[in-house]
């Protein structure tokens, strides 16, 4: 499901260009508009559809095996933490809004800056724990698990 | 010639920031607070890796917390998966801290879906739990420029630098601006290569314009393999690729279909076909992997290949289309939603390709396919570097010294870069990239990277051969008129197209049923030599074309690898996955070992050996 461009929608502002894991969304130097260089490489991923402020990228199914006249729009919202799609069948007689969180906080916002944590010990160092571990793990006083915590050895062979 | 710029005095370089390296730069600030901690990632880290699109769940959480399982049953069941073959320190390893990168995923705010009644994650499988991550990547991506000095997007790093002081130590990496075009030097005490797996090394299904619509990212380029096999890094279980049962063209996952709605599958006479292929498979495979009646008693999933291989014969036998029946679980509307939903999270092609073919699951059930292979090692499959072990579980033969780190000092691996480690998934390649990152700030405190010297020597020589497939292209277009056929070269796209092919015919694609043999190996080895040279001859009209022409040599030295391997084990370990014509036996007395390769980077030569397979036991068997 390739993406395209519709001609009177993009203002050629790059968000897509920016965004697209494929590297092929790019500005065509006549037109000052995106387009898709290189359709068969394109996941449908929808990152450029979500990134586009003017909702000038849409989807058309893979000639090679999607028939024409389907629709999936999406729009997301990041102040807001959704995303809303919307799906429509070749026959009409699917016509579907689907509403999902994208996330339950403000952004980056309780990211800790481990720059600013306090310093890591020695013990620390030469444990076998990660940061805010063994806490995160059992989010109680538990400790990390260990082959002599869980009774187990290692030994070669075949054993099931 | 391309403006060349240096980043120097890098403490921890991560080469590729998807689940794994952003894993790696957010955890390597703690450790190294003091430390200069730079990314280098060729596409954006905001969408960029097989996570670009979202998931709908997360397949590695154990939930101890919950009092739902140890690491240790983890394990046995990876193990069970793979037939025997994971590397058993490093998932008991990941399974104990993996719990610990998904509570922080949820008070970053990732989504976690909760089961009403009992306040734990809502579960779709065992091992699964299920969350709206249409951003998960973004969310990952803002942890990670969190804690990382600088971040370089669109930078695609096409080798690694090595040390001129001291042999097998890595100094860097070197690669190019794929908007720009510029040379980017990154010089580096240590490096964690989270560079991610392979798509399109086989033939694809579909090879039009759907070519894109392959199960794992088209942007997984193998760069991980390719970087680290160049660098002279040994691997392990390359051999290992993974077939995909899942839904016909888009390839939408069936995880949730099967576990969290109880769809299952039939072929075209509304028949189960699986069981009745299983004695025969018992036969080939031994009851230790297939005790179809055992299994039942103690509860042991079927691995994945063997439930691939009663697929294929059922299609053999002239039965398909096999079916995944949904008609039974969409009549309940919150499932049908929850159906789409899970297609909207991560792999909206199929929801599109179901709009567009009018198929309503409530009506009608779905067409199945098997995939052709990939190559990679945080799924449910294991191939990438020989890693260390952390100390306090490893053997002598796992351990030397640093966890995560590979065969060449200083160099690090996360996610699809380790071997041996399948059923880590988003949230164990995080963990993964956790590990590797305190392991190397480690490394540097011991001062194991001291007098690393790069000379100018190695760092134009590389520049040179970056941006010859531009000159190259320079050089010949003139002399033909217009067009793509040329006597002097090939462009990205032909090569990867005989790549595909030659993969595909000769060590076991979709057109061959995944079938292979010691002949038709060695012949693919001689066109893979062969496409090599002409590698050499690869042009690139724009620095896109460049990016395509570095992913296609990752791609081709993965293939090399995977050849080599798939040589060296002389059985089926995994029917249904791949399947040596000479040997269709799985066979334990020679081969239930781990598979260990090294190519020389100089004379470009594989030495194989088997390496000693480990397993968990209890303290009292
Ligand atoms: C369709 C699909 C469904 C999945 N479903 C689930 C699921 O439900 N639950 C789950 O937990 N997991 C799931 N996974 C698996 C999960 O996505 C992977 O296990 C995980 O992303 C692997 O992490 P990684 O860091 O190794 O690779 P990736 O996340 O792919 O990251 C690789 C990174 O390296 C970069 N890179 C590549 N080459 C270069 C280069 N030459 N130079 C610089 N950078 C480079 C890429 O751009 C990317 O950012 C799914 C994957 C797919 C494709
Ligand atoms: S993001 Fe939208 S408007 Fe901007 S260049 Fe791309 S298609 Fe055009
Ligand atoms: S859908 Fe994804 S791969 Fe396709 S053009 Fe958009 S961002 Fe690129």
């Amino acid at each position: 499901m390739p993406t395209f461009v519709y001609m009177t929608r993009c203002d050629g502002c790059g968000h897509c260009v920016d965004i697209c894991p494929s590297d092929i969304m790019h500005i065509d130097k006549t037109t000052r508009r995106a387009y898709n260089i290189e359709p068969n490489m394109c996941w449908e991923c929808y990152a450029c559809v979500k990134a586009c402020p003017h909702n000038a990228i849409d989807v058309r199914g893979y000639a090679d095996f999607a028939p024409l006249g389907h629709s999936v729009r999406v729009i997301r919202d990041e102040e807001k933490g959704v995303i809303a799609w919307r799906i429509k069948s070749r026959n009409g007689e699917t016509d579907m809004n689907l509403l999902a969180p994208i996330t339950t906080k403000p952004w980056g916002k309780h990211i800790p800056r481990l720059a600013d944590a306090a310093a890591p010990t020695k013990e620390q160092r030469d444990s076998q724990l990660l940061f805010n571990e063994p806490r995160y793990i059992r989010m109680d006083e538990g400790d990390i698990h260990t082959l002599k915590s869980n009774k187990l050895t290692m030994k070669a062979g075949v054993y099931y | 010639m391309p403006k060349t710029i240096v980043e120097d005095k890098i403490d921890v370089l991560v080469v590729g920031a998807g689940l794994g390296g952003t894993g790696a730069a957010f955890e390597a600030r703690y450790w190294g607070q003091d430390k200069k901690i730079v990314i280098a990632e060729k596409a954006n880290i905001d969408r960029s890796g097989a996570v670009a699109q979202g998931l709908y769940a997360i397949n590695c959480y154990m939930g101890t917390r919950f009092g739902e399982n140890n690491p240790e049953d983890h394990v046995r069941y990876a193990r069970m998966d793979l037939m025997g073959m994971v590397r058993e320190d490093l998932l008991f390893d990941m399974a104990r801290h993996v719990d610990s990168t998904v509570h922080q995923f949820e008070e970053w705010g990732l989504p976690i879906m909760r089961d009403p009644k009992s306040g734990t994650y809502l579960r779709e499988g065992r091992w699964q739990i299920m969350i709206h991550g249409e951003s998960y990547k973004p969310i990952v991506a803002e942890a990670a420029k969190k804690s990382a000095d600088k971040v370089f997007n669109r930078i695609c790093v096409t080798h690694l630098l090595m040390d001129d002081a001291k042999e097998n130590r890595v100094a860097g990496a070197v690669g190019f601006n794929v908007r720009t075009g510029d040379y980017h030097v990154f010089k580096s005490k240590s490096v964690i290569v989270g560079a991610g797996g392979a798509s399109n090394i086989f033939k694809p299904r579909s090879v039009g314009e759907g070519a894109g619509r392959v199960w794992y990212a088209p942007w997984s380029s193998g760069s991980a393999y390719g970087l680290m096999i160049d660098a002279g890094a040994k691997m392990t279980q390359m051999e290992n690729r993974i077939v995909l049962a899942r839904f016909k063209d888009g390839y939408g996952p069936v995880g949730a279909y099967f576990l969290h709605l109880k769809t299952y599958t039939q072929n075209c006479n509304g028949e189960e076909y699986e069981s009745k292929w299983f004695p025969e498979l018992t036969k080939m495979v031994g009851k230790e992997y297939l005790d179809t009646e055992g299994q039942h008693l103690s509860h042991k999933p079927i691995p994945t290949c063997l439930r691939n291989h009663a697929f294929l014969c059922e299609v053999n036998a002239g039965r398909g289309p096999i079916h995944m029946v949904t008609m039974e679980a969409f009549q309940d509307p919150h499932l049908e939603e929850i159906g789409w939903h899970n297609f909207l999270g991560m792999t909206v092609g199929q929801a599109v390709l179901w709009a567009a073919t009018d198929v309503n699951p409530k009506y009608e059930n779905p067409e199945l396919t098997t995939s052709e292979p990939y190559v990679m090692g945080s799924h449910a499959t294991g191939c990438g570097a020989w890693c260390s072990g952390p100390e306090d579980i490893s053997p002598d033969e796992y351990f030397w010294g640093y966890n995560r780190m590979t065969t060449v000092e200083g160099l690090f691996g996360a996610g699809d870069a380790v071997g041996g480690t399948p059923h880590a998934f988003s949230s164990g390649s995080f963990t993964e990239g956790r590990l590797a990152a305190k392991a190397a700030c480690k490394y540097i405190d011991d001062g194991k990277a001291e007098g690393i010297r790069v000379s100018e020597e190695q760092i134009e020589n590389r520049k040179a051969e970056i941006f010859k497939p531009m000159e190259h292209y320079r050089l010949y277009r003139n002399e033909i008129t217009a067009g793509s056929v040329n006597p002097n070269y090939i462009n990205p796209r032909q090569g990867l197209d005989r790549l595909q092919k030659l993969m595909d015919e000769y060590a076991g694609g979709v057109t061959v049923n995944y079938m292979t043999n010691d002949k038709l190996l060695q012949i693919g080895l001689k066109k893979l030599a062969i496409l090599e040279e002409d590698l050499d001859k690869v042009a690139a009209e724009d620095i896109h074309e460049l990016l395509r022409a570095w992913e296609l040599k990752h791609r081709h030295r993965t293939s090399e690898s995977v050849v080599q391997h798939t040589l060296f084990r002389k059985e089926t370990r995994w029917p249904g996955y791949y399947y040596r014509g000479d040997a269709m036996k799985l066979d334990d007395e020679n081969w239930h070992v781990l598979t260990v390769s090294r190519r020389d980077p100089e004379t470009g030569e594989y030495t194989m050996e088997k390496a000693p397979l480990y397993h968990l036991v209890d303290d009292k068997e």
